[in-house]
């Protein structure tokens, strides 16, 4: 494309399917306990 | 669902309910923000007008680039997600996370502490006994159903000052991993002053990652983290901090500081603590009463937000030098994070995370220790606050009005049930302070991978 760069591949809505394993992280024990933050998350079943 | 902002020279198009990230030109821009209200004929007309250097063709070009990617659900997606998400919560539960406080006790004496210098509102300091550590963990494998990776923070107060029943947990923990096909992930959260080279050699081998308290510049971190009779600890937890980041490859800690009213410049902090020689950095706004003169008001987000757009160009700055550096809530991952249940389900507090005080009391999460009524049950007897469950199981992003317009639900899965009881009253609310430093710090994570993706090709 011309007029469009896409950063990325990974689609919310083709994790539909396969995901909810719950094998990720809890989101507040990474670091901050006081907010909470999933972007920065990896999915288990990536690994 | 569309965001579109612009922030370093970039024109970044979010499209939420995919999670695709485009940067487009300055036409494609304009075209996109009228998509969905105008024709083709009507958007070549109008941008036609309004740029004399840009021919139609030029935009017609562009718009069919835009339509293309809708049609490949790029753009304009739609929320697919609802009932699934409702769904996924009322799964069973099963405890993954426990936040031990394995001190209630503190040697230093910070004035944001949302522990009350490690007591919680109780009246006289309380380690936590192993028997009561290791039936934590008991109940922790018991409730964890078929899940195998099970995390244990230890947290305080100050867990350093029950060091020697930290360390027992950790060995009773790796007892029950083989015969209940369970993998503890160990974490610790310390203020340093007791830190040694037995305690970072015990944590190099067990922990997962450890947190390590440190606010920046030495004046901001020893006018709120001082010892009980007043003077600072910046000079007596730094250069341990230092070390033990070494030890660690510089890998799997954080530096993790916090800012207040007192440091909204709060940029030169992280930096300080980049210049230090960290890699791994945290700072993170104060969660404070309102009343409080160090907490954060929402007369200050302009301020707040320009310090993380500075933070963000310097990072970019660093990119692929020596100099580089991970800022903790810049992190991203675009192409290996979490699924939409994960996203949209919120941080499972009182549900798979709870925090577990001294005396065995469970409670939804550290934040709510303290507060009679949050009390959920203890390790003996399990959750008997039934009721209290379900409403934090209830808890996601559509559960919260204002999180269903908002640009940035899918990166922080509604926030802080805790920031919202505290703020509003109502662990379904929303802290718009908080929120509005989400969003940017968002904005600002997605800008520092298009520069990245940009210097890259």
């Amino acid at each position: 494309m011309k007029h469009i760069k896409t950063l990325n591949t990974k689609r919310l809505q083709n994790t539909v399917k396969k995901g909810g394993c719950g094998e990720c992280q809890t989101s507040c024990q990474s670091a901050c306990k006081t907010s909470c933050t999933v972007g920065n998350q990896s999915c288990e079943n990536n690994k | 669902m569309i965001h579109q902002y612009k922030n370093n020279g970039f024109n970044i198009v979010l499209d939420v309910n995919s999670g695709a990230i485009h940067v487009v030109d300055d036409i494609t821009y304009d075209i996109i923000a009228d998509y969905e209200s105008l024709s083709k004929e009507e958007i070549v007309a109008k941008l036609s007008a309004a740029n004399s250097g840009v021919s139609a063709s030029d935009i017609a070009e562009a718009y069919d680039e835009v339509a293309e990617l809708e049609k490949n659900e790029e753009l304009f997606t739609k929320d697919i997600y609802e009932d699934r998400v409702v769904d996924y919560t009322k799964r069973p539960t099963v405890v993954k996370a426990l936040c031990l406080h394995i001190a209630h006790d503190c040697n230093l004496s910070c004035k944001y502490c949302f522990a009350e210098e490690g007591l919680y509102h109780g009246k006289k300091a309380e380690l936590m006994p192993f028997e009561v550590g290791k039936q934590a963990l008991d109940f922790l494998v018991k409730n964890s159903g078929s899940r195998r990776n099970l995390e244990v923070d230890f947290f305080g107060g100050e867990p350093l000052l029950n060091w020697q029943v930290v360390k027992d947990l950790v060995a009773y923990g790796r007892s029950l991993e083989k015969e209940y096909d369970k993998n503890f992930r160990f974490t610790l959260t310390t203020n340093g002053v007791l830190l040694n080279d037995e305690v970072m050699g015990f944590c190099n081998k067990e922990m997962g990652n450890v947190v390590l308290s440190i606010d920046g510049r030495k004046e901001i971190h020893d006018m709120m983290r001082p010892f009980q009779r007043g003077d600072g600890s910046y000079d007596i937890v730094t250069p341990k901090f230092q070390k033990f980041a070494e030890s660690r490859n510089q890998d799997k800690y954080y530096a993790r500081g916090t800012f207040t009213r007192n440091n909204l410049d709060f940029s030169k902090d992280v930096l300080h603590l980049a210049d230090l020689g960290f890699k791994q950095i945290s700072v993170e706004p104060v969660v404070a009463p309102e009343n409080e003169d160090y907490a954060l008001r929402e007369e200050d987000l302009p301020k707040l937000f320009e310090e993380y757009d500075a933070l963000a160009k310097e990072m970019v700055k660093r990119h692929g030098t020596d100099k580089e550096f991970n800022f903790f809530h810049f992190m991203i991952d675009l192409e290996g994070g979490p699924c939409v249940y994960k996203r949209l389900s919120g941080c499972g507090s009182g549900t798979e995370y709870m925090a577990v005080t001294p005396s065995g009391e469970l409670y939804p999460c550290h934040q709510f220790v303290g507060n009679e009524g949050f009390k959920m049950g203890d390790v003996w007897k399990g959750i008997e606050n039934t009721e209290l469950q379900t409403e934090f199981k209830g808890c996601n992003v559509y559960s919260r009005e204002k999180c269903r317009s908002c640009f940035a639900k899918y990166y922080c899965s509604g926030g802080c049930a805790a920031n919202a009881y505290h703020f509003e009253g109502d662990i379904r609310g929303c802290y718009d302070v908080g929120c509005a430093l989400q969003k940017k710090r968002v904005e600002c994570a997605i800008m520092i991978k298009a520069a990245e993706a940009g210097a890259e090709e």
